[in-house]
């Protein structure tokens, strides 16, 4: 187990982070001209940190598989990033952001990265300011603040519907000043293929230049990991279409640690699936659920009559309708944190009561009727309009919807060719997001020695279940504000290094071992396409390894995942040549390490047998179908060691120490 | 799964290996598409279909696929993003589109936007011109001052964010008769000068960038308008017209680098 540091530095949890700061080593300015980093990804994480890093000096190479730094799947983040800066006075503070991610988290974080994540938060909002990010401002222009699920402040800063986008472009312009003055060079259309190691140290990658297919080898001092989550391993999913879990597999097949494959959170607010040809899901903020509130029919007989479509959800009578999140949870309402709003959804959903016109008939409704005619007298009032009319009313709560939630509720009806503002929002959950990932310490260092892991990729700050709103945090915070210091500690060795030569044989061997994996996919000329494989994976990991889990599902995911892998290898049918730009061959290689790591999602999940945040197991929950946490067997971090195949993994704990605050049942009753 | 309401189409898809060499339109049929996919999910369909039967799948850009990220960008029946205002092509949902229609599907045609393959151009030409001054030069330090420290007045705060939400498609360029880049460039640059963090550097901004989109080859503004029309995400010519008095201003007056 020694394997297994994590570094929390010595001192009263709120000191940790400052201390840390005064003791580690720099590396003066000149030094740090001699010393080049590589950066995997420029999404919120990346795209931070490849600025920062070349702000102070470093030369930086970042990397991403799109066209330019700005596509980063961070692009879509609708809702909002939350920062502890108590703006509104409702009592927020560092101490409650930290104790509402870790709570949020189910108890199965690491106390010291949540506490330093709620600590440099205030400081994110501030810099994006500064970097010229149009944050949503109220009339006196101060910065706007709105509230998301699982907590009981507004702290959540928003630009629209669009504060990804917003961030990301932040982020983008402070990078493309870096490449103006040639302190970042950026590789875009390129593909992280593999890591390079020396010596034990990460050395640098192996890269495919996507748009000639050339192999080309990149060295460096240290290599960042900043490729965003594996939520595609469900094929379905609200992330991009190219995000993948390739670039955190190398590492994790060279030396790094996985931690917790299985949690993965399932948002409850997404556009159902409407059919087979579908190729992703749409989300619909959790903005939204500030506002809407959600329903299906109390009546059996009227959800069916809706699925066949003879009766509008307009139709049915209040007092026919179950706000269940409201009656199951009075203090949370609509606002209960994802896990337990998605878990709410499918119970009702296979209880009879679903409301979807689609053919799997999985879906409740968002309603926002409640919410117009509210914001509409209250409009009334401002606007001294007396004995306004229910059409005036309406037509003024309207408008407040349209300016608060415009985008989404346009980007709906042209999904689904409903309109939002006089008929409730069909939603249904779907994967979102991966709290697991690459193992890091409090330096956010992987388990090889100078490979780091930023955002989404690493495992860190969310424990079981992320709050909305705090992976934008997080990206931010490791990018801008905690891997340049905790960077600098390991660099202070290097500057001695000189630049680290692409003829050593170590890049010759990762080389070839990428080039024979493409020749493999090109030559193999099997039956079937790389899709037919990653949907059937898709539906197993769905079906059971999903919202809800048990042990005879898992155990026949696991069986069936190594079956489709098997078949992949023999079957899979790649078109084209290696000597150019070509889509399936880079989808190919994504997808067969999401067969790899399906599998050892699986066992992670069968392994932990109690239910915490997304991961939720039948046999462990209650009558009432909450789920039950066994803290006294598993408080810890799965982190899994590659041996190999995905049954050879070698499973590492690190035990989680709760010294601030104390561990209970969650309870959003 | 066949539908009573699936759709039978004609494609007509422009196919080019790389750079090097000259394009030109195939002919392809689709059948049984569901009014309910999207225009790209009906491309998925064509690619495995063609991967079925051994042939080269066609590329294009696209990730987000709910209009945010700016990759899409094909031209369909002669329109940027295809038919329908205000969306992206990853937006446009077969219901658009009639059982039996031919559809033309090209890529943008811009000397500045050089066709890497089938329907995926180069739009590095953007990037070049944000790196040229597309930013405020402040660095990442911990010790910016408050966010709240300078209230700015919402409305400025309003435009500066309709202005920032370009999604950097290209489509503006591809639906111009000059190949022109102003509405991109202009919507940088008057987020910036909207806010008073961008001020500072308002007037080396807007020349830097101006000069190099005139270096990238993109045409002139002769004011059609055709640009602000095919705009997903409805870029105002007013920026166009900040952009120019910005310029015409920072021309007089500033020292340019
Ligand atoms: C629809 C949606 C809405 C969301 N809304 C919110 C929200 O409101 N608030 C919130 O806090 N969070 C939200 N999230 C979550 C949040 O957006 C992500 O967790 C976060 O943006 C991840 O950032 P990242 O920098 O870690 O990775 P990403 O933004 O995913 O970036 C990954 C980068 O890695 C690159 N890359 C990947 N693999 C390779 C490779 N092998 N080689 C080279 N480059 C590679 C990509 O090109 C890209 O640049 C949302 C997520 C989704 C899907
Ligand atoms: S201005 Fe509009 S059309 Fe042009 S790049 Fe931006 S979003 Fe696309
Ligand atoms: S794929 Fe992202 S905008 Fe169309």
């Amino acid at each position: 187990m020694t394997k297994l540091d994590s570094k929390i530095p010595e001192g009263p949890i709120q000191d940790k982070w400052t201390n840390y700061k005064n003791h580690i080593k720099l590396v003066n300015p000149a030094n740090k001209r001699a010393i080049d980093v590589i950066v995997v990804g420029t999404g919120l994480a990346g795209g931070s940190a490849a600025a920062s890093l070349a702000e102070l000096g470093y030369n930086v190479k970042a990397f991403c598989y799109q066209d330019s730094p700005r596509r980063a799947h961070s692009i879509a983040a609708q809702g909002g990033i939350n920062a502890a800066k108590n703006y509104q006075g409702d009592g927020d503070s560092t101490y409650r952001l930290f104790y509402d991610t870790v709570k949020g988290g189910d108890y199965r974080s690491r106390e010291a990265n949540v506490y330093r994540l709620a600590e440099v938060s205030a400081n994110i909002i501030d810099q994006c300011v500064a970097q010229g990010v149009p944050f949503a401002r109220d009339y006196g222009g101060l910065l706007d603040n709105r509230s998301f699920g699982g907590v009981q402040v507004s702290r959540t800063f928003y630009a629209k519907g669009q504060t990804g986008q917003q961030l990301l472009l932040g982020c983008y312009s402070a990078m493309s000043r870096q490449i103006g003055k040639g302190k970042i060079k950026m590789y875009n259309r390129h593909e992280m293929l593999d890591i390079v190691k020396v010596d034990g140290k990460a050395r640098g990658i192996i890269a495919r230049n996507l748009v000639t297919g050339e192999i080309e080898r990149h060295s460096a001092h240290a290599v960042v990991i900043a490729s965003g989550g594996y939520g595609n391993v469900f094929f379905l999913s609200t992330n991009a279409m190219g995000s993948n879990v390739s670039a955190g597999w190398k590492v994790h097949k060279k030396g790094a640690f996985f931690a917790n494959p299985c949690y993965t959170q399932i948002h409850p607010t997404c556009i159902p699936q409407h059919g087979d040809q579908q190729s992703k899901l749409t989300l619909m903020s959790e903005s939204l659920r500030n506002d809407g509130r959600i329903w299906v029919p109390k009546k059996k007989e009227d959800a069916e009559a809706i699925r066949a479509g003879k009766l509008k959800p307009t139709q049915i009578a209040e007092e026919d309708r179950d706000y269940y999140l409201e009656r199951r949870y009075p203090s949370f309402g609509n606002l209960v944190p994802r896990d337990v709003a998605s878990r709410a959804a499918k119970e009702r959903c296979d209880a009879g009561y679903g409301v979807g016109t689609n053919e799997t008939g999985e879906a409740v409704y968002l309603d926002f009727s409640s919410a117009i005619m509210r914001y509409g007298k209250e409009q009334a009032n401002i606007q001294h309009i007396h004995n306004a009319s229910e059409t005036k009313i309406r037509e003024l709560g309207v408008d407040v919807i349209e300016k608060k939630y415009g985008n989404l509720f346009q980007m709906y009806e042209k999904i689904t060719a409903d309109d939002p503002y006089k008929t409730p929002m069909k939603i249904y959950p779907a994967v979102h997001y991966t709290m697991g990932g690459v193992w890091v310490d409090y330096n956010l260092m992987t388990t090889i020695e100078g490979c780091y892991a930023i955002g989404e990729a690493n495992f860190s700050d969310h424990g079981a279940n992320r709050l909305g709103a705090s992976a934008l945090m997080q990206g931010l915070a490791d990018g801008y504000f905690v891997l340049p210091y905790t960077i600098g500690d390991y660099l202070a060795n290097d500057i001695r290094t000189g630049e680290i030569s692409t003829d050593l044989p170590e890049f010759v061997a990762a080389e070839k071992e990428v080039t024979d994996r493409i020749d493999f996919f090109i030559n193999n000329k099997g039956t079937k396409s790389v899709d037919y494989f990653h949907k059937r994976l898709g539906k197993v990991m769905w079906n059971k390894v999903g919202m809800a889990r048990n042990a005879k599902g898992l155990t026949e995911a696991i069986a069936e995942i190594k079956e489709i892998r098997e078949e992949f290898w023999k079957e899979v049918k790649v078109p084209g040549s290696a000597d150019s730009m070509n889509p399936e061959l880079e989808k190919a290689g994504r997808v067969a390490d999401f067969l790899e790591l399906g599998e050892l999602f699986a066992r992670d999940a069968l392994l932990r047998e109690e239910s915490c945040g997304g991961h939720y197991r039948e046999e462990y929950s209650t009558e009432e179908g909450e789920a039950m946490r066994d803290d006294e067997h598993f408080t810890h971090v799965s982190a899994w060691e590659y041996k190999g195949e995905p049954a050879d993994a070698v499973l590492h704990k690190e035990p989680l120490n709760y010294e601030n605050i104390e561990l209970k049942t969650r309870s959003y009753k | 799964m066949s539908t009573a309401n699936g759709l039978n189409l004609t494609l007509k898809v422009w196919r080019q290996k790389n750079d090097k060499v000259k394009g030109q339109m195939e002919t392809y049929q689709v059948s049984d598409i569901s009014p309910d996919s999207s225009f790209l999910e009906m491309m998925d369909i064509l690619n495995e279909k063609l991967i079925n039967d051994g042939g080269d799948p066609v590329a294009f850009d696209h990730d987000c696929r709910e209009g945010i990220c700016g990759s899409c960008s094909m031209y369909i029946n002669g329109e940027a993003h295809g038919p329908g205002r205000e969306i992206t092509t990853c937006q446009l949902h077969m219901r658009e589109f009639k059982n039996g229609e031919t559809i033309y599907i090209e890529p943008w045609r811009a000397k500045a936007f050089p066709v890497i393959k089938d329907l995926v151009v180069d739009r590095g030409a953007f990037d070049r011109i944000m790196a040229a001054g597309g930013f405020v030069s402040v660095n990442t330090s911990g010790n910016t001052q408050d966010a709240n420290a300078i209230p700015i007045p919402k409305a400025d705060a309003d435009k500066a964010f309709d202005a920032a939400t370009c999604i950097g498609c290209g489509a503006c360029v591809a639906s111009c008769k000059n190949s022109s880049a102003m509405l991109f460039v202009s919507a940088k640059v008057s987020q910036f000068a909207l806010l008073p963090q961008g001020k500072v550097e308002a007037k080396e901004r807007v020349l830097n960038m101006v000069q190099q989109m005139d270096d990238e080859g993109f045409g002139n503004c002769s004011n059609t308008g055709a640009c602000e029309v095919e705009c997903p995400k409805g870029i105002s010519l007013d920026n166009i017209a900040r952009m120019n008095r910005e310029y015409m201003s920072a021309s007089f007056t500033a020292d340019k680098k």
